[in-house]
């Protein structure tokens, strides 16, 4: 039977260390919605999400009420929407009436995303695709809710360079037409390499071609648990601090399970995955930079960093899968640089920079995230940060993503406020060395080679 | 058999079993344990209990109980078992 010291433990993990169960996310195929017909296409959009979704939110708090576990936000993803309208979509306009349908559908179910405003273009782009990339800052700054995602490249298929310029300049543009909130279009506007089917978490899920009807996705949540059992392992050695971890991971994810599974059960929609995430709040002891601080840095960004994050994401992994069925989405640890107090002081200070943010992107679960740089940054060095990121997910088989903000009117040293969950950032400096030429040569890069690693 | 953790964290008071547990046997949920510790100087009380018979839904138990643990002066909360047998057993 339970004793009373367990059950402490599980609600000061709640209550002081801001344990929650980050999204339920659930996951609706559109397909069966395609219409050459604009006006049906939106309607059968529709009635489909709101058909599957209406319980969402109301069962979603009647878990939290249940368990006295608080899940922060419920979601929706869709097909990604460049198949979806590609016979219905003559122009530009025609993909942003569709982002406004999806926007009024996820008003009315009472969602705070809907994930899906996406094109999967790894080796190339159909005229349709490059429709809906175009319709981006339109699309992302008449609406509210929709998150967009454009998959650029994968170790299957290389990397399709053309979309690589193309997103450097409507990164730009979202910019620019988001410019009176601080940019904060691009903070709904992921481009990724090997983005996954089944990711849970925005702004880049989407609901892979490869899913079922529909499907509920849990993210779980918990940088402030992981630091608070890790202050137990303070001066221990490297065993002591992963098992640490590990253990701390496996309790944080079986929450996730149960919630998971309650909701599956609930909504009558099949259970999905679990995305094992460590994902920071902007609020005090929710970061994850300072569960790398208390593992021995004395600020993130200090050598040791990208070690000490590769032993993190790789602890919360291994504690996690034996919590649960299926694991899939991102799973790892998220370093979103506005989302993060820890990470946010650090940029601010001039210890943490885009470069050894990068380096760390190479051994964590997603990218350059949530990162703010001077609005007068050019289209083709945008292109090249998404280029360099890419291949670092091409040739290490893992997904990677940009989700940079270049904020129109701001330079370095000047602070860009995006608001709630989204954060505040430093602008960053960017090197200033032109990738014109390299961005210019147009085409795509091929697929690399599966073996010879080295 | 429908399992139910009741905890109780505050300042240690006259009453306070007592008043739980009238409102549980009035409203026929069952209590299973019963068991109590001091944690970093705040009384801890922990009951397990059975609502499988209750004549009231178990979002309303928790609000209720909630509602009195405010009257008291202390923190109630009520929640489902499986959040801590999955928590701390494989």
């Amino acid at each position: 039977m339970l004793n009373i010291m367990e059950v402490h433990e599980t609600n000061q993990m709640i209550e002081q260390e801001k344990l929650d169960v980050r999204t339920i996310t659930m996951g609706i195929s559109l397909l069966d919605c395609v219409s050459d017909d604009l006006a049906t296409l939106r309607t059968n959009i529709y009635q489909k999400i709101t058909t599957y979704a209406k319980n969402l939110v109301s069962t979603g708090e009647a878990i939290e009420r249940d368990y006295g576990i608080p899940i922060v936000n419920k979601r929706i993803t869709v097909t990604p929407i460049s198949l979806i309208g590609a016979s219905a979509c003559n122009d530009v306009d025609d993909y942003v009436k569709i982002a406004q349908t999806l926007d009024k559908v996820a008003a009315e179910v009472g969602v705070n995303f809907i994930g899906g405003y996406s094109a999967l273009v790894s080796k190339s782009m159909t005229p349709t695709e490059r429709l809906l990339i175009e319709s981006l800052p339109t699309a992302l700054s008449v609406t509210e809710r929709v998150c967009a995602s454009v998959n650029v490249g994968s170790t299957k298929t290389g990397i399709d360079m053309d979309a690589v310029a193309l997103m450097g300049r409507m990164v730009l543009e979202v910019s620019k037409a988001t410019a009176d909130t601080d940019s904060s279009g691009n903070s709904k506007l992921v481009v990724f390499c090997n983005a996954p089917d089944d990711n849970p978490f925005m702004a880049g899920g989407f609901h892979g071609v490869t899913e079922g009807d529909a499907v509920i996705n849990v993210g779980v949540s918990g940088p402030g648990v992981v630091r608070t059992a890790l202050e137990a392992a303070r001066g221990k050695d490297f065993g002591v601090l992963c098992e640490t971890i590990k253990r701390t991971a496996f309790k944080i994810t079986r929450v996730g399970q149960l919630v998971a599974q309650e909701a599956s059960k609930r909504l009558g929609v099949p259970f999905g995955i679990i995305d094992l995430s460590l994902a920071p709040t902007p609020a005090v002891g929710d970061s994850v930079g300072e569960v790398l601080e208390e593992i021995g840095l004395e600020q993130v960004g200090a050598p040791g960093t990208t070690a000490a994050l590769a032993l993190l994401n790789d602890q919360v992994k291994k504690g996690g899968i034996m919590a649960s069925s299926y694991v899939g989405g991102l799973s790892g640890a998220f370093i979103p640089v506005s989302e993060d107090q820890n990470m946010i002081d650090a940029a601010a200070s001039g210890c943490l920079t885009i470069e050894k943010l990068e380096a760390m992107t190479c051994v964590c679960s997603v990218g350059l995230d949530m990162i703010a740089i001077p609005g007068k940054t050019s289209a083709a060095t945008i292109a090249g940060i998404i280029a360099d990121e890419s291949a670092i997910g091409m040739i290490n088989q893992k997904t990677t993503a940009v989700r940079v903000i270049p904020v129109i009117g701001k330079d370095v040293g000047d602070m860009a406020e995006f608001g709630g969950l989204l954060g505040r950032a430093p602008i960053m400096p960017v090197n200033q060395k032109s990738c014109e030429a390299f961005i210019n040569r147009g085409g795509r890069i091929p697929a690399p080679i599966h073996s010879f690693k080295n | 058999m429908n399992k139910a953790i009741i905890t109780v964290v505050g300042q240690d008071t006259v009453g306070i079993i007592a008043r739980v547990c009238t409102y549980l046997s009035e409203h026929k949920a069952n209590v299973l344990d019963i068991s109590q510790t001091i944690i970093d100087g705040f009384f801890n009380m922990m009951m397990i209990v059975d609502y499988a018979s209750s004549d009231k839904e178990f979002g309303d138990i928790v609000a209720d109980l909630e509602g009195l643990g405010d009257e008291i002066g202390v923190r109630i909360r009520c929640q489902r078992e499986e959040i801590f047998t999955g928590m701390h057993r494989v």
